[in-house]
């Protein structure tokens, strides 16, 4: 099982064996968005830094940025959040995934949060 | 929660979508308490703020009307039924103490009620929860004991659903909820109220109306008497038979948008390149499984089928203008 890192934004991210880092939302993050209607990735091959906003997720109430927690080039985006972004809902730290980057810098992730350090961050934001 | 007029208000329970189809397919329970509840003891002099008939308004029954200003611009929008020997008024939560200051500073006498309680039961079940009021039908009023708790009901609501608006004294608030939850009401917070109300087509002070909207714009001429606007007898009057006769610049209007992204409030509205208009609320509605927006367009793009773009996040949206409301209304008349 690959360790699971997480940020400030309510990300996760995984380091895959394709070396690709996919990302997603945490099920805290999905809970508090609450019923998602709509999800915009971005595209494939673009650059984004670290904090930047690349993707967007509707619920019926309001929009949201989701945030690149890594810097690096959009390698691959999950389509299937996109025709049916309620997976995002059921599913955010599994299917519900939204894209995968190549890192520039893989020892960034050094700078995220583990579980049990983002448990911590959650039990301060109550 | 979220605060909203200076409430903290449930925006869910258990999620938006669950709660709107409770109430379009069940009985969905509001607690709007935080809007203001006010008596009124003289109609005639009432009827002088509001462009209504109100002298007219039998005991036993409500009517929508509009608070004006001397520019014909909407201070509130509110139910007032004649409940006899009093009018009762409910006014908007974050409207009330500008309205009643408009009111007083008018030579009104209003008595507020403000710490009382008001529940919305809506949905095609609300008469099994609230069998008290089977006998009323739409825009009906009544004082009733409901769960054996003294309220004052009404057959009306602001989902587009049959339903009752239900007040009682404050600190008995609490035990009618609980009362109407156990008949079977599921708790619904205000991300649902306006998911229902945008789909009935109804309007939001604030978002869709203000005191710089005629009621000719707002498309809200059901609440113009012709009898008091050809009398000119209201404050406002003027003003509203000028854009009567001139006819509005812009009109409300509904706008069922392509695809799934939502436009919300003050997105751009446009024609080709050409600014057209602005929305005033937009959400994704859970009913049609897409997004739709109200907002003011160019009058001579009113027309129903006017394909238009609304611009989100740089990018235009393809929509086009849909009539209102954009699920029927199933109201109990």
């Amino acid at each position: 099982m690959s360790q699971v890192f997480y940020s400030k934004d309510h990300e996760w991210v995984v380091l895959g064996d394709d070396g690709l880092a996919k990302v997603g939302i945490t099920d805290h993050a999905q809970n508090a968005l609450g019923d998602i209607v709509f999800v915009e990735l971005p595209e494939p091959g673009r650059n984004v830094a670290t904090g930047e906003a690349c993707a967007v997720v509707e619920s019926v109430k309001a929009a949201s940025d989701v945030y690149a927690p890594l810097s690096g080039t959009v390698a691959e985006v999950n389509q299937g959040i996109v025709d049916e972004p309620a997976l995002v809902n059921g599913a955010a730290e599994g299917d519900g995934w939204f894209f995968k980057l190549r890192l520039a810098d893989a020892a960034e992730v050094n700078g995220m949060m583990d579980r049990a350090a983002y448990d911590e961050f959650l039990s301060t934001l109550a | 929660m979220v605060e909203f007029a200076g409430y903290e208000m449930p925006l869910q329970y258990q999620g938006i979508i669950a709660e709107h189809q409770a109430c379009r397919t069940a009985a969905a329970l509001f607690d709007v308490s935080h809007m203001g509840q006010v008596e009124i003891a003289d109609a005639a002099a009432f009827e002088h703020l509001v462009p209504g008939d109100i002298q007219g308004l039998k005991p036993g029954r409500q009517r929508y009307t509009l608070l004006l200003n001397e520019a014909g611009g909407i201070i509130d929008d509110l139910m007032v039924a004649n409940i006899g020997p009093h009018l009762q008024a409910v006014l908007n939560a974050g409207r009330k103490d500008v309205d009643v200051a408009h009111m007083r500073a008018q030579g009104l006498a209003v008595v507020t009620h403000f710490d009382r309680a008001l529940l919305a039961v809506q949905g095609p079940k609300a008469v099994e929860v609230v069998p008290e009021g089977a006998k009323l039908k739409f825009m009906d009023a009544a004082a009733l004991d409901v769960a054996g708790i003294p309220c004052i009901v009404t057959r009306s609501g602001y989902t587009g659903e049959d339903g009752f608006e239900i007040g009682c004294a404050g600190a008995a608030g609490e035990a009618l909820a609980e009362a109407l939850l156990a008949r079977g009401a599921v708790p619904a917070g205000l991300g649902a109220r306006d998911s229902l109300r945008l789909e009935a087509g109804l309007c939001l002070y604030g978002n869709d109306i203000g005191e710089n909207t005629s009621p000719v714009a707002a498309q809200l001429g059901f609440a113009l008497s012709k009898k008091r606007l050809a009398a000119d007898d209201f404050v406002g009057a003027a003003a509203v038979n000028a854009v009567l006769a001139a006819g509005p610049a812009r009109m409300l209007v509904g706008i069922r948008l392509d695809g799934r992204a939502p436009a919300r409030a003050h997105a751009e509205i446009r024609l080709r390149d050409g600014l057209v208009g602005e929305v005033t609320s937009g959400c994704f509605a859970p009913s049609l499984n897409a997004p739709i927006a109200l907002g003011y367009v160019r009058a001579d793009l009113a027309k129903p089928g006017t394909a238009l773009d609304l611009i989100v996040r740089d990018k235009p949206l393809p929509g086009e203008v849909a009539a209102l409301p954009f699920v029927p209304h199933h109201y109990v008349r």
